[in-house]
């Protein structure tokens, strides 16, 4: 799997995986672990009133299955911590949902609310820098006017071997 | 209300219609008081008002050499202008130079800015005096200044006569320790300082609602500009299509005066318009008969207090009797905006906040077996629970199975409540006329109950609207409840009309006569008798 970096950009995005190796492993930690429950317990509470309106529509946790949890600490690298942190997703995921009532038939997105006026740009000429000195000051490991980063295309390892309270879903 | 002199240094606390900003000012000039005079008590009364937690950093030296300056400009007969000399407080999520800057996060515990934010320059240019960073909650999330890593911030009214009065008094309790109200958030730190009396004005910012919320439960003045009017340079991000600078002020003509020496272009923040921005001084106006008020239905939201209903119909009754128009309106789309908010804002702080990596600023773990595990464990150190959170929905609502559904959703969802507006103020409407908060300030026991995401939705209903669309939009503190806490009303006007919108809240200010805080503290630090107005007051 490639190494996953901050999201920095939409199309760093990626889908979940979809391939044999996770669904065994999924189902089996599933039965193993009665995780099963512990997801579906969750979307039977959200099957209230506020849910999905649409009948066909998917149930808001289908998507919050351990392995987007996982996809989303790699993408973040940020972890959940705690069953309180997953339970906070769920909570905001579902909260989220009632934009489906809204009607946004033929309404074009809005990034911006000065969208009617043109973004300003500068003459490309150098007006300011030259303090390397000073923005060095602030990093806590440099040599010289670098700064030093531990050795990179180390993906973040699986996670069996993370340090993450998802780990405790897996199978032992 | 006549003003008959200007006030000494032992009058500080006494309110005059003029605004005390162009007061002290003329004070100042006058040689009546001196900026160092000035800066000292305001130091002295920060160090007696500590146990609000307003200020994380309190720049002592360099505010004193500053006043100094400003002293010898003074003696010139030089002044930079209206700001010179007077104290001045920053939230600490904007860049100073040379002065801590911590967001109140475990992340930036330490840094020390290069550079100074784009307002603060402006506003130590004008010869402003800076004394210190406020408290806020960590990464300006939330809306109780409860959740920095500092400690919550302590409402300077919790210590007022006004709600000592009306505490029923517990026999097994102290009324000093456990009934103290939050300030409300973001910018409760620096809502707190305006309130007590430890500077004349303070910067915020505002992305929900983070200016006006803890202003109303202070009982100050605060401003939200328009998206576009001041710059964000140096303001760290929360959400770039929503932040901007706050102001804080005791009365509407001090935020005038703050507003025109930080508006304008600035050609470091390309979110900036261009247009040539006027300062301006406040009309007193005196004939309201032209002015159409509306009144926006949806925000009697479910939870407003009755109370905050009662004043909120008394303010409407009070334009329609001075003669201004006063007309129900309505903005459908209202009961969305807090979802369309929580999935834009979680969104767009996922990005911003992947900048905090360890490498160039900030915390940094000792984990070195990789980037990545570098990476995760500063970032597992540096931030809250509540940041945490924020960060992975966001990252949830961006994944590409997603992002129709929810990202682009809630842009379109924008698209509709920002075009609520546009059509309010397209049939004749001058100003919306808005509760700020749905009830006065609750005790810090209560607050914390409930977690920090209910309580922002809760919280930022009727504010973050405005944030959605742009829209200038302040809060007059307006009434006591009758819990002895102040209540305030919120105006929202259009693009980029902060004149028309400060001329009405002036001329709501001078018709309610909000009174004044009576705190032990201030009249301790006064060695003369404190004046306070008993005028007849709104409630």
């Amino acid at each position: 799997m490639a190494a996953a970096r901050p999201l920095r950009h939409r199309s760093d995005a990626l889908p979940a995986r979809v391939d044999d190796v996770t669904n065994r492993f999924r189902w089996r930690a599933m039965r193993a672990l009665g995780l099963c429950r512990w997801l579906l317990g969750g979307t039977v509470r959200a099957l209230g009133p506020g849910a999905a309106t649409a009948s066909s529509a998917p149930s808001p946790q289908d998507g919050v299955t351990v392995e987007v949890l996982d996809h989303l600490e790699r993408l973040a690298l940020v972890d959940f911590r705690d069953a309180e942190g997953v339970e906070r997703l769920r909570e905001a995921v579902r909260f989220a949902e009632r934009l489906r009532e809204v009607n946004t038939e033929g309404v074009e997105p809005m990034d911006s609310v000065l969208e009617d006026r043109c973004l300003y740009l500068r003459e490309d000429d150098v007006t300011e820098g030259s303090c390397t000195a000073e923005l060095l000051k602030n990093a806590r490991e440099k040599v010289e006017e670098y700064f030093v980063a531990p050795p990179g295309n180390i993906p973040l390892p699986e996670l069996e071997e993370r340090d993450t309270f998802l780990k405790e879903k897996l199978p032992h | 209300m006549k003003l008959e002199c200007v006030p000494t240094v032992s009058e500080l606390g006494s309110i005059s219609i003029l605004g005390q900003i162009t007061n002290i000012s003329a004070a100042l000039k006058e040689g009546q008081v001196t900026p160092t005079e000035l800066c000292q008590r305001c130091l002295a009364l920060i160090r007696s008002t500590q146990f609000l937690n307003a200020y994380i950093t309190v720049a002592e030296e360099t505010a004193l050499k500053q006043a100094e300056e400003s002293e010898k400009r003074y003696r010139r007969g030089q002044p930079l202008g209206e700001l010179d000399g007077i104290p001045i407080a920053v939230k600490d999520n904007f860049n100073t130079a040379g002065i801590e800057t911590t967001c109140a996060s475990n992340m930036l515990k330490g840094y020390i800015s290069p550079y100074n934010a784009t307002v603060v320059q402006k506003l130590l240019d004008g010869g402003a005096v800076l004394l210190g960073k406020t408290n806020l909650d960590e990464f300006a999330m939330g809306s109780g200044s409860t959740d920095g890593v500092f400690g919550p911030v302590r409402n300077p009214w919790s210590y007022s006569r006004q709600y000592k009065e009306k505490i029923v008094p517990r026999s097994d309790s102290e009324p000093e320790n456990s009934n103290w109200v939050i300030t409300g958030g973001s910018s409760g730190g620096s809502a707190a300082a305006v309130s007590a009396f430890t500077c004349f004005a303070a910067l915020g910012s505002d992305t929900g609602g983070s200016t006006r919320n803890p202003a109303a439960h202070c009982g100050v003045v605060g401003l939200k500009p328009t998206y576009g009017l001041i710059s964000r340079h140096g303001l760290i991000p929360l959400v770039n299509s929503m932040d901007v600078p706050g102001i804080l002020t005791r009365c509407v003509d001090d935020a005038a005066v703050v507003l025109g020496s930080l508006a304008g272009h600035d050609p470091k923040d390309s979110t900036t318009v261009q247009d040539i921005f006027q300062p301006f001084a406040l009309p007193s106006l005196t004939d309201v008969s032209k002015l159409s008020i509306g009144i926006p239905k949806e925000y009697h939201a479910p939870g407003l207090s009755s109370e905050i209903l009662a004043v909120w119909s008394k303010a409407a009754d009070l334009f329609k009797n001075a003669g201004a128009k006063v007309v129900e309106v309505s903005l459908p789309h209202t009961h969305y905006s807090i979802v369309c908010y929580h999935v834009l804002c979680t969104a767009e702080v996922a990005s911003n906040m992947a900048r905090f990596d360890g490498l160039e600023y900030g915390h940094r773990s000792d984990m070195n077996k990789s980037t990545e595990s570098m990476y995760a464990a500063t970032r597992r150190e540096g931030f809250s629970d509540v940041v945490r959170g924020r960060i992975l929905s966001g990252n949830y609502f961006l994944l590409k199975q997603n992002y129709e559904d929810y990202f682009v959703k809630a842009q379109k969802v924008r698209r509709l409540i920002a075009n609520d507006f546009v059509k309010v103020f397209g049939s004749g409407v001058d100003i919306l006329l808005t509760p700020t908060t749905l009830s006065d300030a609750v005790p810090y026991v209560e607050f914390i109950k409930e977690d920090n995401r209910t309580r922002s939705t809760q919280d930022d209903i009727l504010t973050q609207a405005a944030n959605m669309a742009g829209l200038p939009a302040v809060n007059v503190p307006t009434a006591l409840s009758g819990r002895g806490l102040p209540i305030g009303l919120q105006f929202i006007g259009r693009s980029f009309q902060e004149k028309q919108l400060l001329t009405v809240a002036k001329w709501f200010e001078k018709q309610v006569q909000f009174p004044m805080i009576q705190l032990e503290e201030v009249k301790k630090h006064d060695n003369g008798v404190l004046q306070h107005q008993k005028s007849a007051s709104f409630s």
